[in-house]
């Protein structure tokens, strides 16, 4: 199988990739792994304390190229957005710009879920309640739909 | 000039050697004939090839000519060997028995005698990839009709003690059934001094051509006989009906003769080149051999990195070296190599490993590259692996916290 140009230019030249100081009190990490996929992301994000705004992003991951361009596209996307708007992050926005075929689409869910798990790290961290996931609209047997 | 990617696959395929080419060529277009015509010159020249390279492909595994019947390919042998005993000595019994690590021509194929009614044991592997003869002995029954065990693996290249294994199955009556795709050519196969009954290969992994294979079948002591499974114009003695591909045929007996006479120089070759290549990436830490090191072929090493995928190694020097990775990453129910599995390695290793194969065509300059081109990509990938910056910070990774499981 071949890959889009877009996930060997992102694993090619990953952004962001890298270490916060996780003991920060603006910083939030989340770490999670699919042990089915053998994925790990590591996820971070520092924060500014007033507005809420995510002022930086790091990543670390452990899987395919496909979840390497997904955690490097997504610290690209939530910087300079509140930490509200970033949690909404939705995975198959990650699927479509990295053109990302079925089989792939755990990849961009673990980022999603990594993003999520970092913004809540920092909320507990500074006394507030963790975020919780909206709703999810899509019915949930759509990858039967798309596969 | 080296081209690039440098080939490294050989286990899949090896590329044609351009001797079988030349003597395949004239039965394309010149002595195009039927083998089966009998009655004009055409015909009698595309025999006479096809005599010539059941003699060749006899030799390379020390087998008569007449046991040696031509199938499309070492998948179609397993299935006539597997298909064809079981249908044949359905009287006698209904127990096969194999390995867990054989290739999938055999495992599918005893998975669908088991449809029919067959009652198949898999030996597991220890972590040398190698089963225990008496747990092979204690599982023969007064039904065993086969033993089918591969004569080296394709993923690890571990060899198995065919002597041995084929020595239990004898003394108990028992078939012995060996798939040599992967050692014929490379390593000295010999059907009577190995005492195997029934032997399936494929000329694509000897330099000759995709398409071509031979099942091997003894004939005397005891003689074997297989139920077919193609039905029609009663070619190959009944066993394999279908016009035989002459070119093909003729190039298979040409790869044979050339792979009987250079094996043993090139195995040397091969051998210094892989040991150079495994030396060099076990340099990397946290880099282990997988399977038997001292019982394998002499051009196959699979490895594992430690802390970065398979898949990801190949994505970063695919269009430099072309291998294949342990990890199936790709599919919607992503699952490791089943080989590497059952050596005992866990998901996070078996997702972490590269299989290279040399072949007749390696180059040194290509293993020099090779070297480079697979240690920076490890370096890199784990400069941002997490799981990497743990180790290196001493972190227990048993006892890490995740932010959801």
């Amino acid at each position: 199988m071949s890959y889009a140009e877009r996930v060997l230019e992102y694993y090619n030249n990953p952004r962001n990739a890298g270490t916060l100081d996780k003991n920060s009190q603006h910083v939030g990490t989340g770490l999670v792994h699919v042990s089915e996929y053998v994925d790990v992301v590591r996820f971070q994000v520092e924060v500014n304390p007033v507005t809420h705004v995510i002022r930086d992003a790091r990543f670390k991951t452990f899987g395919c190229g496909s979840a390497i361009a997904c955690s490097s596209i997504a610290t690209e996307w939530i910087k300079g957005k509140t930490i509200e708007e970033a949690f909404r992050l939705d995975h198959m926005e990650i699927v479509e710009a990295l053109s990302l075929p079925p089989s792939k689409i755990h990849s961009a869910i673990l980022t999603e879920d990594a993003v999520r798990a970092a913004i809540n790290d920092y909320r507990t961290k500074n006394g507030m309640e963790p975020a919780v996931e909206e709703y999810d609209e899509e019915p949930a047997d759509y990858y039967d739909e798309r596969d | 000039m080296l081209q690039l990617p440098v080939y490294l696959d050989n286990n899949a395929t090896t590329p044609l050697d351009p001797r079988v080419l030349e003597t395949m060529l004239p039965f394309f277009t010149q002595h195009f004939g039927n083998a089966s015509s009998r009655h004009h010159a055409y015909g009698w020249a595309a025999e006479a090839a096809v005599d010539l390279a059941r003699e060749q492909v006899a030799a390379l595994i020390g087998a008569d000519p007449k046991e040696i019947i031509f199938t499309s390919g070492a998948t179609e042998a397993d299935n006539l060997a597997l298909k064809g005993v079981f249908e044949m000595y359905a009287d006698k019994g209904n127990h096969i028995i194999t390995t867990e690590v054989e290739h999938k021509a055999v495992l599918d194929t005893c998975k669908h005698l088991e449809k029919l009614g067959a009652s198949v044991t898999y030996l597991k592997v220890n972590r040398e990839g190698m089963i225990d003869l008496k747990e092979l002995e204690s599982a023969i029954t007064a039904k065993t009709i086969l033993v089918a065990v591969m004569y080296a693996n394709n993923e690890i290249g571990s060899v198995n003690p065919i002597r041995e294994i084929s020595a239990i199955a004898k003394r108990h009556g028992v078939l012995m059934m060996s798939d040599i795709t992967q050692a014929a050519g490379k390593i000295p196969v010999d059907v009577n001094k190995d005492g195997i009954d029934l032997a399936a290969f494929s000329a694509h992994k000897l330099y000759g051509t995709k398409g071509i294979g031979a099942l091997y079948i003894r004939r005397k002591s005891p003689r074997v006989k297989v139920t077919a499974q193609m039905d029609g114009g009663g070619h190959e003695r009944g066993m394999r009906s279908g016009t035989l591909n002459v070119p093909a045929i003729a190039g298979f007996g040409k790869a044979c003769e050339l792979a009987l006479h250079e094996m043993e120089e090139e195995g040397k070759r091969l051998g210094a080149m892989r040991d150079k290549l495994e030396n060099a990436l076990l340099q990397l830490e946290e880099t282990y051999v997988n399977g038997s090191r001292a019982h394998r072929l002499p051009h196959v090493s699979n490895i594992s990195f430690r802390y970065v995928e398979g898949e990801a190694l190949l994505m970063g020097f695919g269009k430099e070296v072309a291998l294949s990775s342990g990890s199936a990453c790709t599919s919607a129910s992503p699952e490791p190599s089943y080989v590497l599995k059952a050596l005992g390695l866990g998901d996070d290793l078996a997702h972490s490993s590269l299989r290279f194969g040399l072949g007749r065509f390696t180059t040194e300059e290509e293993i020099d590259y090779t070297i480079n081109a697979v240690t920076a990509t490890v370096n890199k990938l784990r400069e941002i692996s997490p799981l990497w910056e743990m180790f290196k910070e001493g972190v227990d990774m048993n006892a890490i916290e995740w932010s959801h499981d």
